[in-house]
């Protein structure tokens, strides 16, 4: 039976071909009860793919699925103690709100008064109480995703799957939206399972983040291990920008072989450090990047609060040195595959 | 100089009637035309000696048509088989239409070899089955029977308009998102749960457009019934009698209304499903 130490998830040897094509190519992965747990990736990192076999909707290739320590890799969707929030909200056009939040306990059996109820509960804590009756076509693109949500958590499930559920809204509701899904996850202490490719949005809301790169996960850890420490040049380029010093430039910057990140913000303009001319300078309200051609023969990208008004520190075409701590110089270990430059 | 393209950009309206003139000329004169003539020829009577058209208003026809049984019987018989072609034609295409809409890897094959026979010749197909269905045929031999009669008439019927049912509900289903049919495995449905309470309710309106052309080409139909029907008389079939034989041209007008009527009642019923929007 289950225990505290019993994972949510564990996911061993996971892989899914489709064809020739190795969508999940080995994944070993486990996530604890009441997590956070976020799979960031670019699309086609098998990111969803991982996330449909969890489901049921796709039957791996080979490896296994537990889910709270039982093996569920054969079982059919129906079967497993998840429910899911999909991309394109996938409510049932012809019932309404209500009904649409009903369909699982109804399916279950669950009487006519507990499930309306419940159902009323459920959209009550994702903000829609009171759109019971509309159709889900009457809705705005946000008050779907909600109703989705609520369709879901409705019947406490062991985990909750999300797949790029946010997606579809503009910048301010996803936003708003991320804070949201962080409050209700914590109210409900249901393990979330959050698909993105957006990493602020995997980085903000999440316990641990996965990070994909074609089919296998490169990196796990805390949004801050991910971000401060990347494990290879991918993550580094992948998890916010940051600059990857390889081969001549790495050795005249660093003294030694290796692949260095450093992230943007943690360098600075300054009087000496290495030399390099600005090559751009883009202003973007809180903060201005500039870009300098080192003479070490890179470039470089470095993003500086605007904590003052005025023009910027230099211009286009000024000979600059740049500085930064010895503790923010990230070495990445060596992979053979390529370079993700800043 | 301005070409005739640049002066009918300045002048939509031109536009629009340049584009619609020929297409409502055709639907005024000769489907509307064609009605009309049909329904005002209803009200006329045939002079019992000469046989000559008497152009008189006269509800002598309808009177005939409302006391005497036997249109009343053939009426009911021809809206049983219309229904019971209707019937047989969902239960065989929604099966078909899903598994070509979302199982198979051969959609566009699957959909071309459900157009093929409507290619060859309705009358081949007709004598085909009259073929099949004879005594001592492969029918009778294998199964039996159902040898020429009303039977044989709606398994042919089903057979001609079949088509016509699975490429609307094969519409339906591709724009039925698949993630609807996760959501509701997700949500603990097992697959014929899912098929009443998600696949059915949305495939309605695409059921009822098929429905439509089932429905009213088995009403309208007389060969297959000539040519397989054995004894069995439809609406057509009357129709066809008083046009040849009879030669009674208003009073087979007459007649023709029943099935303009009953269509007129089954599309307003229709309408309130949606069907309409899927044709």
């Amino acid at each position: 039976m289950t225990d505290a130490t019993t994972p949510a998830i564990r996911l061993t040897g996971l892989r899914k071909s489709f064809g020739a094509v190795d969508a999940v190519a080995g994944v070993d992965l486990e996530i604890a009860d009441g997590e956070f747990f976020s799979m960031l990736g670019p699309s086609g990192s098998g990111k969803t793919t991982v996330l449909r076999m969890i489901a049921g909707f796709e039957l791996p290739t080979a490896g296994s699925v537990f889910l709270s320590g039982q093996d569920v890799t054969r079982l059919a969707p129906f079967e497993r103690d998840v429910n899911t929030v999909f991309q394109d909200y996938a409510l049932f056009p012809h019932m309404t709100v209500q009904e649409n939040v009903e369909y699982g306990l109804k399916v279950r059996g669950v009487a006519r008064a507990a499930r309306r109820a419940q159902a009323q509960e459920a959209l009550a804590s994702v903000r829609l109480e009171g759109y019971g009756r509309r159709k889900p076509s009457a809705m705005s693109g946000g008050q779907r995703q909600r109703v989705a949500l609520a369709r879901a958590l409705v019947n406490r499930p062991r985990v909750l799957l999300l797949d790029e559920p946010l997606g579809a809204l503009d910048r301010k509701l996803r936003e708003q939206m991320q804070v949201e899904l962080k409050q209700i996850q914590r109210d409900v202490g249901i393990t979330f399972v959050f698909v993105t490719h957006d990493q602020d949005e995997a980085l903000t809301m999440s316990d641990r983040v996965a990070v994909f790169e074609s089919g296998r996960i490169a990196q796990v850890g805390t949004p801050e291990e991910v971000y401060e420490r990347p494990a290879s040049p991918f993550v580094a380029g992948f998890v916010g920008t940051s600059n990857v010093f390889t081969g001549d430039t790495a050795r005249s910057l660093f003294a030694r072989d290796g692949v260095f990140s450093i992230r943007p913000e943690k360098i600075d303009i300054s009087s000496d450090g290495a030399p390099g001319v600005v090559a751009e300078v883009v202003y973007a309200g809180p903060v201005t990047r500039y870009v300098v051609d080192l003479d070490a023969g890179s470039r470089a990208v470095v993003v500086s609060q605007n904590r003052h008004n005025g023009s910027p520190l230099v211009a286009r075409g000024d000979r600059v040195h740049l500085s930064w701590h010895d503790e923010h110089v990230v070495e990445i270990p060596p992979v053979a595959k390529e370079t993700a430059d800043a | 100089m301005t070409s005739l393209g640049s002066y009918l950009h300045r002048h939509p309206r031109l536009r629009l009637a340049g584009l619609l003139s020929a297409p409502l000329l055709w639907l005024v004169v000769a489907y509307l035309g064609a009605l009309a003539v049909l329904l005002v020829s209803a009200f006329w009577t045939v002079n019992g000696f000469t046989g000559d058209v008497v152009r008189e208003f006269s509800l002598a026809n309808f009177r005939t048509i409302l006391t005497e049984e036997v249109y009343r019987n053939v009426t009911l018989r021809s809206l049983g088989v219309a229904a019971s072609v209707t019937v047989i034609c969902v239960v065989l295409a929604v099966p078909m239409a899903f598994f070509m809409a979302k199982v198979s890897r051969f959609k566009n094959t699957l959909v071309i070899a459900i157009l093929t026979p409507l290619w060859a010749s309705y009358l081949v197909k007709a004598y085909a089955w009259r073929i099949l269905l004879a005594n001592d045929g492969p029918m009778d031999s294998v199964f039996g029977g159902p040898g020429y009669g009303i039977g044989a008439t709606i398994l042919v019927l089903s057979y001609m308009w079949l088509p016509y049912m699975i490429l609307p509900i094969h519409a339906g289903l591709e724009r039925l998102p698949d993630s609807l049919l996760e959501a509701s495995a997700d949500l603990g449905a097992r697959g014929g749960r899912t098929f009443r309470s998600v696949v059915l309710p949305v495939l309605l309106p695409s059921i009822f457009a098929g429905s439509i052309f089932t429905f009213s080409l088995s009403l309208g139909d007389y060969i297959t019934v000539q040519i397989v029907g054995g004894k069995t008389q439809l609406i057509g079939n009357l129709v066809y009698a008083n046009i040849g034989a009879a030669n009674n041209l208003p009073f087979a007008a007459a007649i023709a209304t029943i099935p303009v009527l009953i269509m007129v009642v089954y599309l307003l019923a229709v309408r309130r499903s949606g069907a309409l929007e899927e044709l």
